[in-house]
């Protein structure tokens, strides 16, 4: 079984909540990102999104867009996110999401980025501004590489257009079956949160039409609202993914290791919410 | 296979999946509600009586001889003359008719993004027209050197939002109304200015701005011949796309896209990005892009806070790959020596976006007359009237 597959069965069996942590990579530096994708590991996430950075990221609020820009002024780029993932891959089983804009993924080449990422150590992409309807080409090519393409689904999404998703997402032979994830409110990332126990129901609902795990994104900022947007032990969600409050807390801490501390600490407080009885 | 509104290679639907179901529902719209009689006559009466429309045809026989003294290569030179609009700029085909499209589809606020502010002076005064609110994002440096245009849109009761991010101009201001849209989707409209962007956007506003090339041609008719070549600025290419898109058909007539190359197309400051641009994807659409080998877009730069952007719409990268279309550019100077030489040679200050139009006129014309082996008769779009650029033309000295 997949990496990221088995990391779900074993979420389930144990009746755990997934917490999947972004980090823009470069931001403060492509080192430091490294350092504090790992102290995000062993303070509990169980997943970790690894975020290229993107000069338009339109689908993001102010705090990730500074990231970005911070990591691009860095040298970040798609390949050397890849080299970070490598570095936290020797060193973790933890399963890899690369998080990114389509422009990068397009202009690199798809068929390289595939071949790359699965040697870099990736479980599945996500491409925030590819919907499923642009994006065969790329699901062809992580598949053949043994790599997922994650869909989205957002509050906007009417019935007719989940099943659209859902046809034109099917995991292809070969490609792990990863998750959906959904989008808790129309907005961009960092957003105030809305009714996130609202977007836990759909996620149980959304997991019914996928049959697969459905991670909650989107306005979660502490560990009451990473509870409330996971649900109920028993139904809601498998789990959430926190990015904006983390990008905070990594932009205003003064040095390098208030930086790992604040990781620490943040993922820690989000742990112990996700695995807190209902 | 290819999804829905696609351009040979080029175009379709990259967005976040909030904002698809609008998409879907804009385009829904756009086949279902403005083709019917009932929205064309409403346009079109507001065409008429409100914008001015239909345009003149003016020959500029004097701008021809200071071109082409000799008179080999211009036989006669046609301006179609969108400056004469309401508002000053053929920006106001556009958003009137995306206005009432937002107007028949229960939408109940506006967003635009502007670059020089035409777009914004014409989405501003089609929401005063039909009472509804409005905001423009326009990137801040855009602000300064387009002041203008940011007094009208203000005075017609829009809020003008300064964007303060990446390069400060068009681009960024459109990434800012798209993160708008997003948050706001459900009650907002947002009124593209070009033929940019995500489907059904590049489709909807050539729709909306062909009228330009329609009127041309039948004018051109009227007077006895087709040209034998369309010269339209292209920035995004709403008024090129608007006027090729009548003359498509006719296999004898040339059709030329002038792009702005700034400092130089050798220099990194230009936004000529169907010379010099990759495939990539920007705000939506698969198109040229200016970016780099990581795939992160380069800040344009032009003089003209219109052309300043480094995507095109999509159907000017077919028409490219195609070519049925030929894109060339002229740079900054150019383009304010050719602002100067209309003003004195016709009377007309022309925006500085369309003076690139001008400015590759005679190279142009050249060619065409070489290809041909008599003098060409050559159609410029004017896409606009030049008011909003005093203030940089005569800080190069163009006021001379």
């Amino acid at each position: 079984m997949h990496r990221i597959d088995q990391r779900f069965v074993e979420l389930r069996r144990a009746g755990r909540k997934a917490l999947c942590v972004y980090l823009c990579v470069g931001d403060p530096s492509l080192e430091a990102s490294g350092f504090l994708a790992l102290e995000a590991i062993d303070a509990g996430a169980d997943l970790l999104e690894l975020g290229v950075p993107f000069s338009d990221p339109t689908a993001d609020g102010p705090t990730l867009a500074r990231a970005a820009q911070r990591a691009i002024a860095a040298g970040a780029t798609l390949e050397r996110v890849l080299d970070v993932a490598s570095r936290v891959r020797a060193r973790s089983e933890v399963p890899l999401v690369l998080f990114t804009y389509y422009n990068p993924v397009l202009v690199v080449g798809e068929a390289k980025v595939a071949r790359l990422a699965r040697a870099a150590g990736v479980d599945a992409l996500l491409v925030v501004d590819l919907p499923p309807e642009e994006a065969a080409p790329l699901r062809d090519a992580c598949a053949a590489e043994g790599l997922g393409v994650v869909p989205l689904v957002s509050p906007t999404s009417h019935a007719a257009r989940i099943e659209a998703i859902r046809r034109a997402s099917t995991p292809l032979d070969g490609a792990p079956r990863a998750f959906v994830y959904s989008i808790s409110m129309t907005g961009v990332t960092g957003a105030s949160p809305s009714d996130l126990a609202a977007a836990a129901r759909d996620a149980e609902g959304m997991r019914r039409a996928f049959d697969r795990p459905v991670l909650v994104g989107f306005g979660i900022d502490s560990g009451a609202s990473a509870k409330l947007a996971a649900g109920e032990v028993s139904g809601g969600a498998d789990g959430v993914v926190v990015g904006t409050a983390l990008a905070r807390r990594i932009e205003q801490a003064a040095s390098g290791d208030e930086q790992r501390r604040a990781v620490r600490t943040f993922v820690g407080e989000l742990r112990r919410a996700l695995d807190l009885p209902d | 296979m290819l999804g829905a509104g696609y351009f040979g290679p080029f175009g379709g639907r990259f967005v976040a999946e909030t904002l698809v179901p609008a998409l879907e529902e804009l385009d829904r719209a756009r086949q279902d509600v403005l083709p019917t009689p009932a929205f064309q006559g409403e346009l079109h009466e507001l065409l008429r009586s409100y914008v001015g429309r239909p345009t003149p045809l003016t020959e500029a026989k004097r701008l021809a001889r200071r071109i082409d003294p000799d008179g080999d290569a211009i036989a006669e030179l046609l301006l179609k003359r969108e400056d004469l609009c309401h508002t000053g700029a053929h920006k106001i085909n556009n958003a009137l008719g995306q206005l009432l499209l937002a107007k028949a589809m229960g939408k109940t606020r506006i967003i635009a993004e502007t670059g020089a502010g035409q777009h914004g002076v014409a989405t501003a005064t089609a929401a005063a027209l039909l009472g509804l609110p409005c905001e423009v994002y326009q990137g801040a440096l855009d602000m300064e050197r387009q002041a203008p245009n940011v007094a009208r849109m203000r005075l017609l009761g829009a809020r003008v939002v300064p964007v303060e991010s990446g390069s400060r101009t068009l681009k960024d201001a459109m990434n800012e109304a798209l993160r708008d849209w997003v948050t706001n989707v459900r009650t907002t409209y947002y009124c593209v200015g070009s033929a940019a962007g995500p489907h059904p956007y590049p489709t909807l506003v050539a729709s909306l701005q062909r009228i330009i090339g329609d009127e041309a041609r039948a004018s051109c008719l009227d007077r006895g011949a087709l040209p034998d070549a369309v010269v339209a600025c292209v920035g995004g290419g709403s008024n090129a796309i608007g006027i090729f898109k009548a003359f498509e058909g006719d296999t004898s007539v040339s059709l030329y896209g002038v792009e702005a190359a700034g400092l130089g197309l050798d220099t990194d400051k230009h936004a000529a990005t169907l010379s010099r641009g990759r495939v990539g994807v920007l705000h939506g659409a698969k198109t040229y892009v200016l970016c780099d080998d990581a795939g992160q877009v380069i800040e344009a730069h032009s003089v003209s806070a219109g052309l300043d952007y480094p995507g095109v719409g999509p159907e000017h990268a077919r028409l490219r790959d195609t070519g049925r279309a030929t894109y060339v550019s002229a740079t900054d100077t150019e383009a304010l020596d050719a602002a100067r030489e209309v003003a004195r040679a016709e009377g007309i200050v022309v925006a500085l976006e369309t003076a690139h139009a001008f400015a590759a006129l005679g190279a142009i014309a050249r060619r065409e007359a070489e290809a041909r082996g008599r003098p060409a008769r050559m159609l410029v779009c004017l896409s606009g009237r030049g008011d909003k650029d005093l203030d940089t033309i005569t800080a190069y000295g163009g006021g001379k």
